[in-house]
Order: C-alpha cells, then structure tokens, then sequence
C-alpha cells in the first residue's frame, strides 16, 4: 500500500472518528477544551503507532485463537507506560484526563488497527497507520474541542496558550454552559460528520 | 408522494383547511395569553417577543435559502414557534437568549431533520431547554404590575417548598402572579383554547387527559391538608395550561390516533407531577411534553386501528 493512500485513509475517508465512529466515549468526554483533547489525541496517537509496530512484529507468532487477548496485552502495556510518563512529567493533563487514559486500553479504535491493519501488514505499513489513524482521531478531537471550549466555556486555548491561561474571548456568563456536557459532544461531533461529509459529497459530484 | 395520495372517482369534498389558515387560528388562539404578558410586564416583553418571532422567522428564511429549498415562511410555522418560545421565557431575560433559542428551533430542530413535519420534538420547548444552559437568566422572575416587590417567586418555586403560594386562585386564574410571559393568565389560555378547539384545530383528547392526570394526582397526592386548593393551585400554576393547550397539541409531535392521544396526555401529566413532586426544578411541563415527543412513534405503533377486514396481526 502506498503512504499516501493509508494517509488519506486516516485523516479523511476511514477516519477512525468521523467514518468508522469508533472511540466515541473518549471523543464525547474529553473534547470540553483544547489542552484535553490535544492531550488525548497525542497520547492515543503514540500508543497506537507503538501497538501497531508491535503486533505487526508479532503476526506471524501469536496464535489467531488467542489474538485479541494478546493485542489486549500489549495495548495496556503501552497505555501504561505513557500513564506513566504523563503523570511523571505532565502531571496537570494526567490530572485532567483522569480515568480515560487507563480506559485506552478498551479504545476500539486501537484493537481495531490492530485486528483490521497490523496484524497483516508490514512494519513500515503498520507504523504509517498508527501515525495516520492517530493524527486522524487528534484532528478531530482538536476540532471538536476548540468548537466547545469556545462556545461552552468562552475561551481559546486554556492550559495551552499565553501561559497556560489561553484567552477568555467573551465572558463565561454568556457562555452555552450545555456544550461541554456530552450531550454538547453529540451535537458537535453530528453536525462535524454531517459538515464533511457533504463536502465530501460536493466533491465527488465535482468530480463527476 | 402527492401523487400517490391522489384518489380517482370523482366528485370529491375539498376542506379549505391548510398549514396556513390553521398556524394563523393558532397565532389569532395565543393573542390573548400574550396581550395580558405585555399588559402585566410591559415593554420588554414586546421586544422579547419580537426578537424571538424575528430570529425564527430570519433563521427559516436563511436556513432554506442556503440550503437551496422551497421558502416555507408562507405557512407561518416559524412566526408560530417564535410567539411559543417567547411565551415561555421569563419577561426579565436579556434578548440575546431568544436571538440564540430561535437558531436551535429553527435550525437545530425543526430544519436539520428536514423542516416541518419531520422535526420529532416541538422546537420551541426544545429551544426553551436548550436555553435553560443560562439557567441564571431563565429562573429570574419579575412581579406583574401592580405588585410591589421587584423580584419575586413563582407560585409553583412557592409550593416546590410544601406551601401554599401568596397569590389567590383568582388572581393566578386572571394571570396576577409572576412567571413566563406567556403563561401567567389561566383565563387567557382557556380562552385560545376554546377558540381552537371551536375551530377544530385541536381536538379535545390530549388538553383534557393531561389536565385530569394532573388534577387526580395532586388531588389524590396533597402536599398540606387543603386538597382541592392544592390541585386548583397545581392546575392554575406554572406552564400546564400552555403546555397542555398549545405545545403537546402539536400535530407534527403528537400521536395520530385518538387512543394514542388520551395515553399521551396521560404521560405528559404523569411526568409533570413527578417532577413537580421529586425534581430539582419546581417546573416539569417542559420536560414531560418533550419525554413524551420521544415515545410518540410507540404510541403509534401501539395503537394503529385494526383495517376492516384484516386480523390483528402479531407485532414483529
């Protein structure tokens, strides 16, 4: 398979979130500012590239009747070391993620690469998919939360930017508080499959 | 589909009804609930409710114009939903809270799932949810004129806490008590009511079973030793009179057969006076008609007529 095709594949038309829907309990929770879904994206995206090289090294070895078993195995290794790692040196995102980074190791979204990608591609393959799956799943992430930190709270970039204050763009009182609820999440990551795809639609009449 | 609905064999009776008279008998229906709103708040109410009519009728305008389809502001629907939702916010909120529950009717509600008829929830209530996010803004009442305390609690926020309010029946049957712009005058709603039930817009099935489900209950349920006062409260209070006459009523929202209808209403008051009862907030009329909106394709598949001739076939 060529890079570009696998790349293509998991920003936009296999996009783990938008097409394949997978990972949803993560992307509905998290997405309520910036600094949590670009932390929650890069994390996945690094275990999943991990997980990915492994399996793939692994193929031929583990044995299909007790695959997913071992995928398991490896996946909560990986998710533990960046657990790890984040609360080491990241404290504040380990703080602000809480439980959701142990709960990668139950993301469909990498035991599903692992099942459908890894576990019959090369190497170098596998890399490319994690890295393109994961940056798939953090663009959208960022999207989102950009979209319901500015309107659920007011705000631009929180914990991230200008010192880790970001900036109050109108005050929190007129803030749409229901946004950063999931129900917010919902709405956002609907009307967000429902924007692309009908430019991805408007596309392919285009190329008709 | 027109097509489709075509019957041959002539001559056929044709009734001059359409979307348009019968949303302009229900505009003409909430004209006095509205008329005692500005009467008892003033000024502000008007620009509440001409925001909210405006951003309803300008979001259907834009939202069908962008999306390339037919201009349906011909049929009133939007001019309907934008009155409804002003009648259901307290006559202190700042416009910008009726400019943004015009979008989310509009758009969010009634457009996105393909316009009128196809929305599953009443866009207006829905809207009033949405806004209760400013929850600060929604729960902060004003007294009607001719009251002398500036800020002041509804009937219902009164009995939320086991009392009776201060208000009389008479004065909250006549609409001399504080709450939504359009729910205050019990006289006025019953009012629009009968003209629409007069005019066959509504029938009768869905008002009355909400109404008696709640008057049974509290009766039966007294919070207080003053049973019938209590139930005179209850069904006097609060937004049950709007709610049951022109929200639940909503032909795109409610069931279509008449037996569907009364186990609806019967729903929709259940809901309200476990709320009322057991929930955080001392109003549940919104919330009931919305629950209600949801279980609205059951009640029909439960209970579509049997067609002559056909045996009742087992649910599959």
């Amino acid at each position: 398979m060529n890079p570009g095709k696998i790349f293509k594949d998991g920003l936009l038309t296999n996009n783990p979130v938008l097409v394949q829907l997978l990972g949803m309990c993560s992307t509905m929770a998290i997405t309520t500012s910036l600094f949590n879904g670009l932390g929650m994206g890069l994390s996945v995206t690094v275990i999943l590239c991990c997980c990915n090289v492994c399996i793939s090294l692994l193929r031929k070895l583990i044995p299909s009747t007790v695959r997913i078993a071992v995928y398991v195995v490896i996946i909560a290794g990986f998710v533990t070391i960046v657990d790890l790692l984040l609360q080491a040196f990241l404290p504040a995102l380990s703080e602000s993620l809480g439980v959701f980074i142990p709960l990668i190791v139950v993301n469909c979204i990498i035991i599903g690469r692992a099942e459908a990608f890894a576990s019959r591609h090369s190497v170098g393959e596998a890399l490319l998919d994690g890295l393109a799956q994961g940056l798939g799943y953090t663009a959208v992430l960022v999207i989102m939360s950009v979209v319901r930190e500015l309107l659920g709270s007011g705000s631009f970039g929180a914990g991230v930017f200008n010192g880790g204050k970001g900036w109050q763009l109108f005050p929190a009182g007129y803030a749409c508080s229901y946004l950063t609820l999931p129900f917010g999440g919902f709405m956002t990551l609907g009307c967000l499959i429902a924007l692309v795809q009908f430019l991805r639609s408007k596309k392919g009449e285009a190329e008709k | 589909m027109e097509d489709r609905l075509l019957v041959s064999a002539p001559p056929h009776v044709r009734g001059g009804d359409d979307t348009q008279s019968i949303m302009l008998r229900v505009i003409i229906a909430l004209t006095p609930a509205l008329l005692v709103g500005f009467w008892r708040f003033g000024l502000p109410t008007l620009m509440i409710t001409a925001v909210s009519v405006g951003s309803c009728v300008f979001f259907e305008w834009g939202y069908r114009r962008l999306a390339r389809k037919s201009c349906t502001l011909g049929d009133y629907s939007a001019v309907v939903t934008g009155l409804l939702l002003s009648m259901t916010l307290s006559p202190a909120v700042p416009l910008w809270l009726p400019l943004i529950g015009g979008f989310f009717a509009i758009v969010v509600v009634k457009q996105l799932y393909g316009g009128l008829g196809k929305n599953f929830m009443n866009p207006a209530l829905a809207a009033r949810c949405f806004l209760f996010s400013w929850a600060a803004l929604m729960n902060s009442w004003v007294s009607p004129r001719g009251v002398d305390a500036v800020s002041s609690a509804t009937p219902l926020s009164v009995m939320k806490g086991m009392a009776l309010p201060a208000e009389s029946p008479m004065d909250c049957f006549l609409g001399l008590r504080a709450g939504c712009i359009g729910e205050i005058s019990a006289a006025a709603l019953l009012l629009g009511g009968a003209y629409l039930l007069l005019t066959k817009v509504i029938r009768p099935h869905i008002p009355l079973s909400y109404l008696l489900t709640v008057a049974v209950l509290t009766f039966l349920f007294p919070r207080g030793n003053e049973r019938l006062t209590w139930m005179l409260y209850q069904l006097l209070s609060g937004g049950l009179l709007l709610g049951a006459v022109f929200m639940a009523t909503d032909y795109v929202t409610s069931p279509g057969t008449d037996r569907g209808r009364v186990l609806y209403g019967i729903g929709c008051g259940v809901i309200t006076v476990v709320i009322r009862y057991f929930g955080s907030y001392p109003e549940g009329v919104s919330f009931s008609i919305l629950i209600m909106n949801l279980l609205v394709w059951l009640l029909d598949k439960w209970t579509t007529p049997r067609a002559f001739g056909y045996k009742k076939e087992a649910n599959t």
